[in-house]
């Protein structure tokens, strides 16, 4: 699994679900999603789903995290991380 | 803010005869001269909150023209206490009060059957004689996103703690949120009939935090101690004769079947350094000066100011009045 397909499928993911289809809202790749109004925390806990979900992992409490999870950057990462286990 | 400055919680004291009166002159001119309207009606839960605004009220309108309520139902697990201690403070401010047991009104709209299903979306296995609650980790020891988990015990005592699924978070969140919407309802039923106001009763924290329901406990004609820090609504409760046994209650939301605290629900700390955090974060304190007074470190300090922040975005919601697409020609 390549970082660059994971964060594609993110991103599309993002726009899809929390922009409703609105490419022409931009935000970039590393930008929070907390800081910058996109996703809360309630958003937060469907990205986990999704990612649970799309890419077949189990995301404990503990990894529940900004580090982890707050920029499509960051959430690529730890899936590919997670997936490298 | 300079540094220089002690932080400490002498911050946050007031002189509460002279914030009573002030408050009191207000109330008056909201009620009798912007409203036009006779008295106030207020919900007491038994809790700080609107034991000091009832003692307000009582105290600038006159006892005769405020009408408590006292609003039980089937889940509250502090039920029979706050009902006493309601009439306890009734009974103390020359209040007249009236109990509305809503439980029937719930029913009937589905909230414990809908929230039950919630719940039973993550543990199937609950039922009749379980009870739950939703809690949240801790923003002091992690930097965790506040995600809910529900806490379930079976009537034999197991405990079962599983985290939601974002529809069953919503779900029960939204089940539960009848409780407020339906005592906000009853409020204004007697306020219609006795050509009165309602009055809200969050304080500080819970105004600026969203710790509220939109169309429910948010909802109100006037909300008389939104500016006043929870410390400080317990020094003004006492200071206005609020009853011991109500000044000395641990704060509680009283929504869930089992007890749960507020710190579990919603805020990051207990409400005395809730509010010294909120105090320290409006005057631009750092977040190490500020974490020497409470026992915290710079980091744990952070986390509370960043927890302080992210309720605000979501407060902006709730706080929202409804939004007109076009103005209205003719209306203020």
């Amino acid at each position: 699994m390549r970082d660059e397909d994971v964060l594609k499928e993110v991103r599309e993911y993002v726009i899809e679900n929390f922009l409703l289809g609105d490419e022409d809202e931009a935000f970039s790749d590393s930008e929070s999603f907390l800081e910058s109004g996109l996703i809360d925390s309630t958003g937060i806990l469907e990205v986990i789903s999704f990612l649970e979900e799309t890419y077949r992992i189990e995301i404990a409490d503990e990894e529940m995290i900004p580090d982890n999870l707050d920029s499509v950057e960051r959430v690529a990462r730890f899936v590919v991380s997670k997936k490298a286990l | 803010m300079s540094t220089d400055s002690k932080i400490s919680f002498d911050l946050l004291k007031i002189d509460c005869e002279k914030v009573a009166l002030d408050i009191e002159a207000k109330l008056r001119r909201i009620v009798f001269k912007r409203f036009r309207k006779k008295g106030v009606v207020v919900g007491i839960s038994g809790g700080i909150d609107s034991s000091c605004v009832a003692a307000l009220c009582a105290r600038a309108l006159g006892p005769e023209r405020v009408q408590g309520l006292l609003m039980p139902e089937g889940d509250s697990t502090a039920s029979e206490e706050s009902t006493q201690l309601g009439k306890l403070l009734a009974e103390r401010l020359g209040v007249a009060v009236i109990t509305e047991d809503i439980t029937a009104a719930l029913e009937g709209a589905g909230c414990y059957r809908r929230r039950d299903e919630a719940v039973r979306a993550v543990i199937p296995e609950y039922g009749s004689g379980w009870k739950s609650k939703i809690v949240l980790p801790s923003v002091v020891d992690t930097d965790q996103y506040r995600i809910f988990s529900v806490v379930a015990v079976s009537p034999e005592g197991k405990e079962i703690k599983t985290r939601l699924s974002p529809a069953a978070s919503l779900g029960i969140v939204a089940a539960t949120n009848f409780k407020q919407r339906v005592r906000k309802m009853m409020e204004y039923y007697h306020a219609d009939r006795l050509n009165y106001v309602v009055a809200g009763t969050p304080n500080r924290l819970e105004y600026d935090q969203g710790f509220f329901v939109k169309g429910g406990d948010g909802l109100a004609d006037l909300k008389p101690i939104a500016h006043l820090y929870k410390s400080q609504v317990y020094a003004l409760a006492e200071h206005l004769g609020v009853p011991q046994e109500i000044c000395c209650r641990p704060p509680t939301t009283d929504t869930y079947s089992l007890p749960q605290t507020q710190e579990e629900f919603y805020f990051s700390l207990p409400y005395d350094k809730m509010d010294l955090c909120l105090w320290a974060k409006n005057h631009d304190v750092p977040a190490g000066d500020v974490g020497e007074a409470l026992g915290l470190t710079e980091e744990q300090t952070e986390r509370v100011y960043r927890d302080i922040e992210g309720k605000r975005r979501v407060a902006s919601y709730l706080h929202a009045g409804p939004v007109l697409i076009e103005p209205i020609e003719g209306l203020g």
